[in-house]
């Protein structure tokens, strides 16, 4: 059972280990990187820095729990239900309670996303809501206000994200990320293709998200974006085994 | 998150002679849940379905199911009578082949109103009331309603079996390579068709497939099985996105990227 001793952390990691053996490659064993530990709290963004190739991405996918972790411990404040909180261990959690877990704690938003055949640009986003229990109203209308935020263009927002451009799925896939009513957010390059403009409607519903206490990890590939939004920088590169081993 | 599973399996092995179908196969299922059991021709799937739906009795083991009533009963304790009930009502079975779960000489409509009249149905206009909802909901147009399976084209076919099988909202559906010999137009329809109505109606469903995107597309949990064994099990994503088997490994990177 993980525990986590700040009440106002929601995210804990602590001798987190990765390496990946390359059975197809004779069994090849790649190292990542081990004993990351760091926390975030409630209402802040921490921002992964290192250069590409690290694992900074690896990090976020095993705190979703779409990596395997190989050792240590993630420990994450699980919301429940309404003022019912756990910790909970990704690490070495099952299925289910992983399921369970991103339904109502962990939100994670990365650059591409995966296109459902036929489900509308508002109905993906909506969905996102729906699923934690919004009233289906009140969720297409919020979908409608992400999309206008995000300068989606109207005539889209009724056909399905297959045929959109990159930048557009993008939009999308943020909008969808945003919706929803997270405790914990993360954030995989989300600004990564978009303009300025655009990138700038994203500092601001991350910075809308902090202010509802929201604890964010993220990875930016820009400086702007990094200096906007970053309360930490958790440099990767310090954990990182040597590839030679 | 109810902490009772609705399919316990313990244990089951099939062998043809001495030859293994599935060995020692383990796991739970629980309400609302969709697991895909993936693994190349050969490798146990197909016996492992047909043992779980009580099409095959297992050499070995036991599969435990909660009835309406909230037991959890041994299924092959039960009555041939009973087994046949439970087929009929609370599960569903879809086919590769639609011509295997319908029954081809009759109309649509009928094909419906029959697994409603198994549960005690009587009134016609209920039944194909009923029948034509369902054939709405996928997608068959209502004109359709008289016209025998044989005039249909092969995804329509596989759209009314799913709605025969719906029809008695049933608890659990198996499904043995839904989407097998359809075009991918005609699959991406059904796929979504069918990831609608599982979140709808919260059915929990036991996926056999060979294609991992199905699987990617369907299901929650993926079991990885190998000359009857499971080898890995997992999140549908974990397993996919970070195999940890050398043949799940291969089976993921044989994957055609389009």
């Amino acid at each position: 059972m993980a525990t986590i001793a700040n009440p106002n952390t929601m995210l804990a990691l602590e001798g987190v280990k990765k390496t990946f053996t390359m059975h197809l490659q004779g069994g090849l064993i790649l190292p990542v990187f081990e004993n990351v530990t760091f926390t975030v709290d409630a209402g802040e963004c921490v921002v992964l820095s290192g250069p590409s190739g690290i694992g900074k991405s690896s990090i976020l996918k095993m705190v979703y729990g779409n990596y395997r972790t190989e050792a240590g411990d993630i420990a994450v404040r699980h919301r429940q239900a309404e003022g019912d909180c756990t910790v909970v261990n990704v690490a070495w959690s099952n299925a289910r309670s992983i399921l369970d877990l991103r339904r109502k704690t962990i939100g994670y938003i990365s650059q591409f996303l995966r296109v459902i055949p036929r489900v509308s640009a508002v109905d993906v986003v909506a969905e996102a809501a729906t699923d934690q229990g919004m009233d289906h109203a009140l969720a297409q209308s919020g979908a409608r206000d992400l999309l206008a935020r995000l300068n989606l263009p109207e005539r889209l927002w009724n056909l399905p994200p297959a045929t959109f451009s990159g930048g557009e799925q993008q939009r999308v896939n943020i909008a969808r990320g945003f919706i929803a009513d997270y405790p914990v957010l993360l954030l995989d390059e989300p600004t990564a293709s978009l303009d300025a403009k655009n990138r700038a409607v994203v500092a601001e519903l991350i910075a809308e998200k902090k202010a509802k206490s929201v604890a964010m990890l993220g990875i930016f590939h820009d400086q702007d974006m990094r200096e906007k939004v970053a309360d930490r920088y958790v440099d990767v590169s310090a954990f990182t085994l040597d590839r030679a081993a | 998150m109810s902490d009772q599973p609705l399919l316990r399996a313990g244990s089951i092995s099939k062998f043809y002679g001495s030859q293994a179908g599935c060995l020692d196969v383990s796991f739970e299922l629980w309400r609302g849940e969709v697991l895909a059991i993936v693994g190349e021709s050969g490798s146990g799937k197909t016996t492992l379905l047909n043992c779980l739906s009580t099409n095959l009795a297992p050499t070995s083991g036991t599969v435990e199911y909660r009835m309406r009533d909230g037991h959890l009963r041994n299924l092959y304790d039960m009555g041939e009578a009973e087994r046949r009930f439970l087929l009929r009502t609370d599960w569903g079975f879809v086919h590769q082949n639609p011509a295997d779960g319908l029954r081809m000489g009759v109309s649509a409509g009928a094909n419906v109103g029959e697994r409603l009249m198994a549960v005690g149905e009587r009134h016609y206009g209920n039944i194909r009331g009923q029948a034509l909802d369902w054939l709405g909901r996928v997608e068959i147009a209502a004109n359709r309603v008289d016209d025998g399976p044989r005039t249909f084209s092969g995804g329509m076919r596989q759209r009314l079996q799913i709605a025969r099988n719906l029809v008695t909202s049933p608890r659990l559906v198996f499904m043995d390579e839904p989407t097998g010999g359809l075009d991918v137009s005609v699959q991406a329809r059904l796929l979504d068709l069918v990831r609608g109505l599982v979140a709808d109606l919260g059915l929990s469903v036991i996926v056999v497939t060979h294609d991992l995107a199905v699987a990617r597309l369907l299901s929650h949990r993926m079991m990885v099985m190998k000359s009857g064994r499971v080898i890995e099990t997992g999140l549908t994503d974990q397993v996919l996105d970070d195999p940890r088997e050398p043949y799940t490994q291969l089976l993921v990177s044989s994957i055609l990227q389009v």
